[in-house]
């Protein structure tokens, strides 16, 4: 099953490859990762989307939390939360494709974010199936270049990640 | 507030620290530090031939005395030596720091001679590592380097110290600090009251319980309450091969120990049992087996410091997270003011049970008239040292005999490499253990495989005076790879023949020590005795055994803990 555990970690030098090491130490999956400082400068948050049995996510949350820099961790999708994915994709846009694709864009409620003559650039966030929708609409012929940020993800409600 | 430099900061932390010994190897980028060291007397400096054996050194010590090891090397392939080492300890998590030098700051990345990203090769082998990016840093570092070593579950940990971090020109005040804070390293300090009641309800109630007690017990100093806890209950005790001398193993409540090579009373009482009180043990491969046939009428109770110990490969019903030694003293206050006793009708039947058992194998090995077997050496060994002596062992035949007949009734006796199995292991560790117990008898078990794999150290051995006994069971033949291949490669020996031996006496006598061989049988007694007579030297004893020994009991692969086989043609 997919999980989105996300994770508060000291930022400092070596810690990022720490949580990437374990993951290839202790063969477990990484489908995504994203990792940016927080308004708490000596903290940076940390979201991995991975797959696995309950038990192997049992091991993957209990080994994180054993690398003496990961502060707290959540297992995001134990509970009600919001995630995103930011995405741009390049694509070819000539002739009729130009107003097809300016719609399915509006559709998707994405945003062009550069043109020329022959290429829309877009740009699109929600959640991961959203965009493989998006690129699904336009068909894959058409996309000279897709960037993913992987997701970011936060609880719903009141619970709070933090110190 | 006193100025020193990086290198002088770094050698008074460990002296604040309270470090005795360090072992290790000089070199470019730790030569300020290996000069302040000089200029002082009270941290003392064991030079070694190889750095490996430096870092099993600080381990033997850290095994014997619960305390953590410390290992100073230069950079690049001073520190790379190190990682089979720093393997071991973290398989066997022992508490230890290992200091490397490294190339200077702004030579960092740019393939400097001797450079290595210590920090990257040690990783995934270290409990933690840390580096020094500024002199001033240093107290602090050691501090917390030696605070992450040997609490919680310990390990080693790595500190990389930068050339440019201990320059003897620049220096900066000093303080050690007497408190390390980590916000995000909290190990438990104590188990969760709930489950610990719900842990003692189920152990009175069972009618088939086992006590089953890992390295653990001993790395948390734990013995005296797991043997209270034992003896009040009256249940049979089984431990692993790392938790042994974690409880005496003359008390007719032990039963050995179990696993792979365990012996078959243990074995069967495991599978049979209806529960299972797991103490600081981590249900191994070498010890479950198949985990899926693994003990099927057992609930278990695990409890361990590291909660990623918990439900890894077998799941816990009761898991308790905390100190072994907090935990079980719970547990023995609880079980001592309960109405409930344990039930004396299926305790008894059971231990019946476990009796026929013990009856029906017992660690029975067939003697030859002329041959001498390996097991009577650890016999005669055992007898001849009152089973007192500190032993240590390298990896194989030899180690698994020495596990099985020599009876260790106190814990730190018994100093092996468990986890990661390293060849090798065996003469380092014993010069650990001998430097700090000079008084007790050292025995270091080994093969004339292993010992061949730091055999240089020999020569640290004269240069410091640590008279251990080598204990060389030569069967000529890398033994325990030739009995898997006997078992599962029809005989085919490939690679496993230990051809062109060296003369091991006449090399021991050129390092400066005594060599003694014994190939008769009726030599054994009276050259063993001999050799322990001499006190104030090393003795390598070379003794030839039967080349063609096997290891029994031994489990059958992909079996239950009790599908075994008890000799070469008995299987159950």
């Amino acid at each position: 099953m997919r999980r989105i555990i996300s994770v508060l970690l000291e930022n400092e030098p070596g810690a990022l490859s720490r949580v990437v090491g374990l993951f290839s130490q202790r063969n477990y999956n990484i489908e995504t990762l994203t990792v940016a400082p927080t308004e708490d400068e000596t903290l940076s948050r940390l979201t991995v989307t991975t797959t696995g049995s309950d038990k192997v996510i049992e091991q993957i949350t209990k080994q994180l939390n054993k690398l003496i820099e990961v502060v707290k961790l959540v297992d995001l999708t134990e509970g009600a939360h919001i995630e995103r994915e930011l995405m741009l994709v390049k694509l070819k846009a000539t002739g009729s494709q130009r107003a097809e694709i300016k719609r399915t864009v509006d559709i998707f409620r994405g945003q062009i974010v550069d043109v020329t003559s022959s290429v829309y650039t877009v740009q699109l966030a929600g959640d991961s199936d959203k965009l493989d929708g998006f690129i699904q609409a336009v068909g894959t012929s058409g996309v000279l270049e897709v960037v993913r940020t992987g997701v970011s993800g936060i609880a719903r409600g009141e619970k709070v990640l933090s110190l | 507030m006193e100025l020193l430099s990086g290198a002088d900061m770094l050698i008074r932390s460990l002296q604040d620290e309270g470090i005795e010994y360090i072992y290790g190897y000089p070199g470019g980028a730790a030569l300020h530090i290996y000069d302040a060291l000089f200029r002082q007397d009270k941290v003392k400096h064991i030079l070694v031939r190889h750095e490996q054996a430096a870092v099993h050194m600080a381990d033997g010590y850290a095994r014997a005395t619960g305390k953590p090891g410390t290992v100073l090397v230069t950079s690049g392939p001073g520190a790379t030596n190190t990682i089979t080492g720093i393997a071991t300890a973290f398989m066997d998590s022992i508490p230890m720091v290992v200091l490397c030098g490294q190339v200077a700051s702004h030579l960092i990345g740019e393939d400097a001679f001797q450079e290595t990203d210590m920090i990257g090769v040690s990783r995934p082998v270290v409990k933690h590592n840390l580096s020094v990016r500024h002199p001033e840093e240093i107290p602090e570092v050691i501090r917390k380097a030696y605070y992450i070593a040997a609490t919680g579950r310990p390990g080693p940990v790595v500190v990389d110290i930068p050339k440019d971090m201990t320059t003897p020109n620049e220096r900066y005040e000093y303080s050690y600090p007497k408190k390390v804070k980590l916000r995000s390293y909290n190990p438990a300090i104590r188990g969760h009251a709930g489950q610990i009641k719900k842990a003692v309800d189920m152990l009175l109630a069972a009618k088939r319980p086992v006590i089953y007690a890992g390295g653990g017990v001993i790395l948390g100093k734990a013995s005296n309450q797991l043997t209270e806890l034992t003896r009040m209950l009256g249940y049979p005790l089984t431990n692993t091969l790392m938790g042994i001398g974690c409880y005496p193993a003359s008390d007719k409540q032990h039963l050995g120990w179990l696993g792979m090579h365990g012996t078959y009373e243990a074995n069967m009482a495991m599978h049979h049992s209806d529960l299972i009180l797991c103490v600081g043990a981590r249900f191994d491969d070498r010890v479950t087996n198949a985990t899926e046939k693994f003990c099927p009428g057992a609930r278990i109770i695990h409890i361990d410091i590291d909660p990623a110990s918990i439900s890894k490969t077998v799941e816990a019903d009761v898991p308790i997270v905390g100190p072994v030694d907090a935990v079980l003293k719970e547990m023995l206050a609880l079980v001592k003011e309960s109405k409930d006793k344990p039930d004396p009708d299926a305790i008894g039947s059971w231990w019946k049970q476990i009796d026929e058992w013990r009856a029906f194998h017992g660690m029975r090995y067939e003697t030859s008239p002329d041959v001498i077997k390996p097991q009577e050496v650890i016999e005669l060994l055992c007898k001849l040292t009152n089973g007192e002596a500190f032993v240590t062992s390298d990896v194989g035949q030899h180690q698994m005999f020495a596990a099985q007949y020599y009876k260790f009734d106190k814990p730190n006796r018994w100093i092996n490499s468990g986890g990661l199995g390293t060849m090798g292991f065996g003469l380092p560790a014993a010069m650990g253990v001998k430097l700090t117990h000079p008084d007790d008898e050292v025995l270091c078990i080994t093969g004339e495989g292993s010992i061949q794999m730091n055999i240089q150290e020999l020569s640290t051995c004269k240069q410091y005076n640590l008279p251990v006994k080598i204990i060389n069971l030569n069967n000529q033949a890398l033994g325990m790879v030739k009995q898997w291949q006997d078992m599962n490669y029809e005989s085919r020996h490939s690679q496993s023949y230990m051809e062109s031996l060296p003369d091991f006496i006449k090399l021991a006598e050129a390092y400066g020590h005594v060599g003694v061989r014994i190939e008769k049988k009726e030599d054994l007694e009276s050259k063993l005795k001999e050799v322990l007579a001499m006190k104030d030297k090393l003795v390598f004893v070379d003794i030839y055994v039967d080349r063609f020994e096997h290891v029994y009991p031994m489990q059958v692969a992909r079996g239950s803990m009790k599908d075994m086989w008890l000799s070469k043609t008995e299987r159950v």
